[in-house]
């Protein structure tokens, strides 16, 4: 908690992901809007009942398996008009955003004000709303979540930052026992609209306590949300709904994507909270990710294609609740899962979604879900351990190749 | 110590005001433990003590406040009316008797689990609460019953949620430790100790950030109960300086009453002054007799008063003493039957009759009334309570999420809240 990171720590996240381009990886959105589309409109990416309307648009294209990377349906990256950005700007553009349509939106946390946020997510805010509204915490991780609980029962929707993820293991009195709990305990009188949002994940050499992983320590704390996003357009979408959700979310974001780039829309969009995304549709095998290895994922599947595979990746964004209408649809389509997640083996969102997959889609699978995970050990150091640690591309190429066996 | 209440003047000189451990020093087993033989210096200095004379806030010394009304009342000085007398016996009878039902109710089978009576603390909670407006908040631990009724949550709530049922304030859902009420802005309720304290730090961070940001008219102050074993706990110091940093309108309220279950206070802190620890955060550190409601109401009375002109938080310490064991669990063989004793002497509500009667405010006759009115109010919430139901199986998802969207979507495509059997807790999830 005491290392200070800085905003450049991130611009690894360039390099790290140089074995791909960012450019050519174009996040298809998962929009399924009607044809005519007016910019005023505040347009929700995915709405719940016209799921299955959209899924059956898009399979009627019947997409080649020689195309690793799906074309996008229609987004405005292809109309001409959008904004290229990248991820931790349109963090920021959302929560901007969202703070100018509701004057009880604020931000708390350490270093969020003044010095624009360790990663830059929350610059120029405060100097636009103020010390208050962009609120510079003292190091008090357990004290200042409370207080941002207390606030939110009381009538604010404050949006909190950890530094970094690992250091709201301080805060998970605060988090489990009011955040998760307290609109249930109160007989629903209270509710705590608050996000909880910060970086986490396996970074560049980081160390063991700033790489951890723990979308597994949250998700079973009843009461909350958890969120994972993985582009610019899925970062701001998911920021706004998360900040306009009457529940407690936690988003997660990844500390070596907030330099990636991307064309988002100029108009306003929100991403439906408890969606995941469709990135690339297939027929062999349901690969199922969230956040960075998402990206390992995609160069996979570049590997695949060529292989003569047609895997359909889906990124399940939430992690809390699972999506699995989305999910069940690909599973009875393809029969075959495999899980890609850079979360802990043991008590992960993997080891989750297939307990989840295997209650309820048991019998449209071919052959067992098959779940890679990080490894169960602390984050080491060197470079190559580390490299170990979370799952390589070959590794995804090797699993699919024996489910499809 | 003598009977606090005398004829003329409840608030003796401050070298009472400033003793901070019973005359009987309460020894556990003979150790060598520092705590014990440490001898404690009575400051000099009269008025509130502040870490740094620059910051000096313009706060008066309880003995400032007593000379005013002394010069304006020339004969006799008397605090509080005949009504505001009335007010505080009621309520101060109100907490004890509901206690004491609580008691027979939990041996009786009718409540369960761990339920934590307030008997003896009453002039701290009634001292504080009842200077409070509707808007105010309270945010309390699990000794919390007495703060939800001092607060305005009927008895019939209270007792029903202690019953665990549908008519509960909380619908049978939080229980004795856990009394919310969003009418009354009472805030919880907490299990944990330090747990609600940054909750309150967040109240008030929200009266404040309505004056500020949103501009509007906000006086709501927000006052935290807590215990000594409390102020041992990292959540209790961060929030002592978030509270001075941002000048939040709260109060700290420690409820010292010695003991932490079976834990003395004295085995358990360096320095067992908890009023010492607000001057080094920057802010007024108070001492006052908590068994004395009308000590704690002066103080109180300063205190909101700071907050609400936005001059910031104070700590205020009161010395008090729970009758009870720590919960209905405890069999309390630790306590000296001395120590007992000695505080029994000085309760709070048999030390307010006599003030009210001596000083002609009230009567006998009156306040036998009063105690027959509450007898008659806690009966009756009892009956209420028994009369009600339980909640249903459908109950128990219904408040999980605000927006019960959060269950997901279900394999079927449908939000799973849209399915009618998912509330009721029949449907395969």
């Amino acid at each position: 908690m005491a290392a200070r990171i800085h905003g450049g720590a991130g611009a690894g996240a360039a390099t790290a992901l140089s074995t791909f381009n960012p450019k050519k990886l174009v996040a298809p959105s998962r929009t399924n809007l009607p044809a005519a589309r007016s910019s005023k409109r505040c347009i929700v990416a995915g709405g719940g009942s016209d799921a299955s309307k959209s899924l059956s648009v898009r399979h009627s294209q019947k997409l080649i398996a020689s195309a690793a990377v799906a074309t996008k349906a229609e987004t405005s990256a292809t109309t001409g008009t959008g904004h290229e950005l990248l991820l931790f700007e349109a963090l920021q553009e959302g929560l901007e955003e969202e703070m100018d349509r509701d004057p009880h939106v604020c931000v708390m946390g350490e270093d969020v004000g003044h010095y624009g946020g360790s990663y830059k997510v929350t610059k120029g805010l405060a100097d636009k709303f103020g010390d208050l509204r962009v609120l510079d915490t003292p190091i008090c991780e357990n004290a200042f979540t409370g207080m941002g609980i207390g606030a939110a029962m009381t009538g604010l929707r404050p949006v909190i930052e950890g530094m970094n993820m690992g250091f709201l293991l301080l805060a998970f009195n605060q988090i489990s026992n009011n955040c998760g709990m307290l609109h249930y305990t109160s007989g629903g009188q209270f509710t705590i609209p608050v996000v909880i949002r910060g970086p986490g994940g396996v970074g560049r050499q980081l160390g063991a306590e700033h790489s951890q992983r723990l979308e597994s320590y949250f998700q079973s704390i009843p009461g909350i949300q958890m969120v994972a996003c993985s582009t610019p357009y899925n970062a701001k979408g998911l920021m706004k709904a998360a900040i306009r959700s009457e529940n407690p979310v936690i988003l997660f974001e990844h500390v070596l994507l907030y330099n990636l780039k991307e064309k988002i829309p100029d108009e306003e969009y929100i991403c439906n909270l408890e969606e995941a995304e469709m990135v690339r549709p297939g027929e062999h095998i349901t690969i199922l990710t969230y956040s960075r290895m998402r990206y390992h994922v995609m160069q996979a599947a570049k590997t695949l294609v060529n292989k003569g595979y047609d895997p359909e990746v889906i990124d399940i964004r939430s992690l809390k609740p699972f999506d699995l209408y989305t999910i069940g649809n690909s599973v009875k389509k393809t029969h075959r899962v495999l899980i890609v997640e850079e979360c802990m083996r043991t008590g992960g969102i993997g080891a989750s979604l297939t307990a989840a997959i295997n209650e309820n889609f048991h019998d449209y699978l071919d052959a067992p879900v098959m779940c890679l995970s990080s490894q169960d050990v602390p984050t080491p150091y060197a470079g190559t351990l580390e490299e170990w640690t979370v799952v390589q591309p070959a590794q995804i190429v090797t699993a699919v190749e024996q489910l499809c066996q | 110590m003598a009977t606090s209440f005398s004829a003329t003047l409840p608030l003796h000189g401050s070298q009472e005001n400033r003793l901070l451990l019973p005359p009987i020093r309460l020894a556990p087993p003979p150790s060598s433990f520092l705590g014990f033989t440490r001898s404690l210096t009575i400051p000099s200095s009269r008025r509130l003590y502040h870490a740094h004379a620059a910051r000096r806030s313009p706060v008066v010394g309880v003995q400032e406040v007593v000379k005013e009304k002394k010069v304006t009342n020339s004969l006799v000085c008397i605090l509080i009316t005949k009504e505001e007398g009335l007010v505080l016996y009621e309520d101060m009878i109100l907490g004890r008797s509901f206690e004491d039902m609580c008691a027979q109710m939990y041996y009786r089978g009718k409540m369960f689990g761990f339920v934590h009576l307030y008997n003896g603390q009453e002039a701290v909670s009634t001292g504080f609460i009842k200077l409070l407006t509707q808007s105010d908040s309270v945010v309390s631990t699990y000794r919390d019953h007495v703060h939800a009724l001092s607060k305005g949550v009927s008895a019939r709530a209270v007792m029903s949620e202690l019953f665990g049922k549908v008519t509960g304030c909380c619908r049978g859902q939080g229980g004795s430790m856990h009394m919310f009420s969003k009418e009354h802005n009472m805030l919880g309720g907490f299990a944990f100790i330090g747990e609600g304290i940054p909750v309150a730090t967040g109240a008030a961070f929200t009266s404040k950030y309505k004056r500020e940001v949103l501009k509007q008219d906000c006086e709501d102050v927000t006052v935290a109960f807590f215990g000594d074993g409390t102020c041992n706990n990292g959540q209790f110091y961060e929030c002592l300086n978030m509270a001075a940093l941002y000048k939040l309108p709260i109060i700290f309220v420690v409820e010292n009453n010695l003991w932490a279950i079976g834990m003395s206070h004295l085995r358990s802190t360096s320095d067992p002054e908890i009023w010492k620890k607000g001057p080094a955060f920057g802010m007024p550190g108070v001492h006052v007799d908590g068994m004395d409601v009308l000590k704690v109401r002066e103080v109180a009375k300063e205190a909101v008063t700071r907050a609400r002109r936005g001059e910031g938080p104070t700590l205020v310490e009161c010395e008090t003493y729970r009758f009870r064991g720590h919960s209905l669990a405890d069999p309390d063989e630790l306590r000296d039957a001395a120590e007992k004793a000695k505080y029994a002497a000085r309760d709070p509500i048999t030390a307010l009759k006599k003030y009210l009667v001596e000083n002609k405010l009230a009567s006998e006759g009156e306040l036998k009334t009063i105690e027959k009115k509450i007898d008659e109010l806690v009966e009756e919430a009892v009956e209420f309570a028994d009369a009600s139901p339980q909640p249903g199986r459908s109950q128990l998802l219904e408040n999980v999420f605000a927006d019960p969207k959060g269950f997901g979507i279900g394999p079927d495509g449908r939000y799973r809240c849209e399915d009618p059997k998912f509330t009721q807790g029949t449907a395969q999830v």
